[in-house]
């Protein structure tokens, strides 16, 4: 109950302190744009020369495509900018004032910060899944829309999860510049149905960079493409990821001596 | 003052000379001090292409083995040697400008003596070769993953390497004079997004441009864009016939002089508009 209570007031004063830079809405606007614009020019550009790309059609990726943004908008939201705060924060030692706290450290360093404007990443991609959903043909039931919501929040998990370990490196890697770059360009894999790619890359897509699973399996949900196998799959490892990220953590933060002057 | 202490002047080209080689030494210490952080972003890097060439090969093979004429053994040469051109395209971005007036930097490189265009080509020039080194296991990997059709001839290779610097330059030259809109505004943002996005369409960096719609063929030859990314990476795996690629790189020589008027002028205009920020 309270690190509910703690999470609320964390978004609380995201939200007031992103309230103080409204212009700051329209470039979050402006740059969801290009990049939804980007993504239908290049789906544009591929199915003008084929019908089916490994046996997805356009407004089936047009689905994928979708979720894919609709997830970045979360890791830009929340996720991202706590992570880079966390990597700034070890390198400068000021880690220190946020471990003498009570609370979690893993919750309070995962709280932070909110990108309030980039919400606008999530709405765009939501408008991009439900174009795509109305171009398929079949109906899709309450049963399907409440997994697709469901493995939504598993891939936003899987994301989460991801980049703590990756920012957990911090403790050992001081600089890490280089992080944000690294995530985009493997998160850019997920806009394309995980078949697609040869056998090694595929594992490590879904496994070791857990990006695949996140996008695919969603999107496989809601275009009558999932079998109960994947799923029970998706939640176990979820749940595996989720402990040893948790375990990672606590053995990253035991390694830290403080940096600070 | 006596005589002796006016300073005996160097000719230009030698202190020129000796300044970028210089910078260049500097960078290449400097950065392979950072070898895991080079890795991670080759790493990242890599991926733009990788999903670029496994969407493509897939849509080839499902297609009777190519598009348009276009097997995917020629997608794989393309997609790795993009990534050497990539990392050749690596400069400074117009986004540093934000930085460098944000927080005052640029009012201490004002009193320094030569155009800052110099500091950023040499520096990052320099850092061409660690990145080099980092690039050659990522290619190899990617050779035998993926196969490669690349039988270059020996003037290709030739056209190629001196293509590539030309490429370094032009994109240089160009997100210098892109920088100079920060001077004038702090939204400066969008518009180099919408130059990115220009770039990412019409250089042959998302796909080889032949597989563009007509019109936009049509466009990419009158900018730069695509003298940056298309045509030094065909001038190694394309076949291009020897008239075209010695003209290829007499195009480059013409979009590099446009550029260096463009941040002459620009610079000039710029710098008289410059308010200093910061401390």
């Amino acid at each position: 109950m309270r690190s509910l209570r703690l999470v609320a007031v964390y978004l609380r004063l995201g939200v007031l302190n992103e309230m103080q830079y409204r212009a700051n809405f329209f470039v979050a606007m402006f740059q969801s744009l290009l990049s939804v614009g980007v993504g239908l020019a290049v789906l544009a550009l591929v199915y003008s020369h084929t019908a089916t790309l490994n046996g997805w059609t356009r407004s089936q990726l047009l689905v994928i495509l979708g979720v894919q943004i609709l997830l970045g908008g979360v890791v830009h939201t929340s996720i991202q900018p706590n992570m880079e705060r966390l990597v700034d924060e070890i390198r400068d030692g000021k880690l220190d004032f946020l471990l003498t706290k009570p609370e979690d450290s893993q919750l309070m360093i995962s709280v932070r910060v909110l990108q309030l404007w980039q919400f606008v990443e999530i709405v765009s991609g939501s408008i991009v899944v439900g174009v795509g959903i109305s171009q398929l043909t079949g109906t899709i039931g309450l049963g399907h829309s409440l997994l697709f919501l469901a493995l939504l929040v598993l891939g936003a998990l899987l994301l989460y999860c991801f980049w703590l370990v990756l920012a957990t490196g911090s403790f050992w890697i001081v600089n890490m510049w280089f992080l944000s770059e690294l995530f985009e360009g493997m998160y850019q894999t997920g806009r394309w149905p995980i078949g697609v790619y040869p056998g090694w890359l595929r594992y490590s897509m879904t496994y070791l960079v857990p990006i695949g699973l996140a996008v695919t399996v969603p999107a496989q949900a809601i275009t009558h493409r999932l079998h109960w196998g994947t799923v029970v799959v998706a939640l176990l490892f979820a749940l595996a990821l989720t402990a040893f990220t948790r375990f990672f953590w606590r053995f990253g933060v035991r390694r830290y001596s403080g940096a600070s002057a | 003052m006596s005589a002796q202490a006016v300073s005996r002047r160097e000719p230009w080209l030698r202190s020129m000379l000796d300044f970028y080689a210089t910078k260049m030494r500097v960078q290449v210490l400097t950065q392979f001090q950072y070898r895991v952080a080079m890795y991670m972003y080759t790493l990242g890097m890599a991926a733009e292409p990788t999903i670029y060439l496994v969407v493509w090969s897939t849509i080839a093979r499902s297609h009777g083995g190519s598009v348009d004429g276009i097997t995917p053994h020629q997608f794989a040469a393309y997609y790795i040697v993009w990534t050497l051109v990539r990392v050749m395209n690596i400069v400074f971005t117009p986004y540093g400008w934000e930085w460098r007036i944000r927080e005052g930097q640029l009012s201490g490189q004002l009193l320094r003596p030569m155009h800052p265009i110099h500091y950023d080509l040499a520096e990052f020039a320099g850092q061409k070769l660690p990145w080099i080194v980092m690039y050659l296991p990522i290619a190899t990997g990617l050779w035998f993953a993926f196969h490669p059709a690349l039988h270059p001839r020996p003037l290709a290779v030739l056209v190629f390497l001196i293509a590539i610097w030309g490429a370094y330059v032009i994109r240089s030259l160009n997100q210098f004079v892109l920088g100079m809109i920060t001077i004038w505004t702090t939204r400066a943002a969008a518009v180099f997004q919408v130059w990115f996005l220009a770039e990412l369409l019409l250089s042959g960096r998302l796909v080889p441009l032949t597989l563009m719609p007509q019109w936009s063929q049509a466009l990419a030859a009158w900018l730069p864009f695509k003298w940056t990314f298309y045509f030094p990476i065909e001038s190694l795996v394309g076949n291009m016939s020897d008239a075209s690629l010695v003209t290829g790189l007499g195009l480059q020589a013409l979009w590099a002089a446009i550029g260096a008027v463009a941040v002459a002028g620009s610079w000039r205009l710029s710098v008289r508009h410059y308010s200093a920020v910061g401390n």
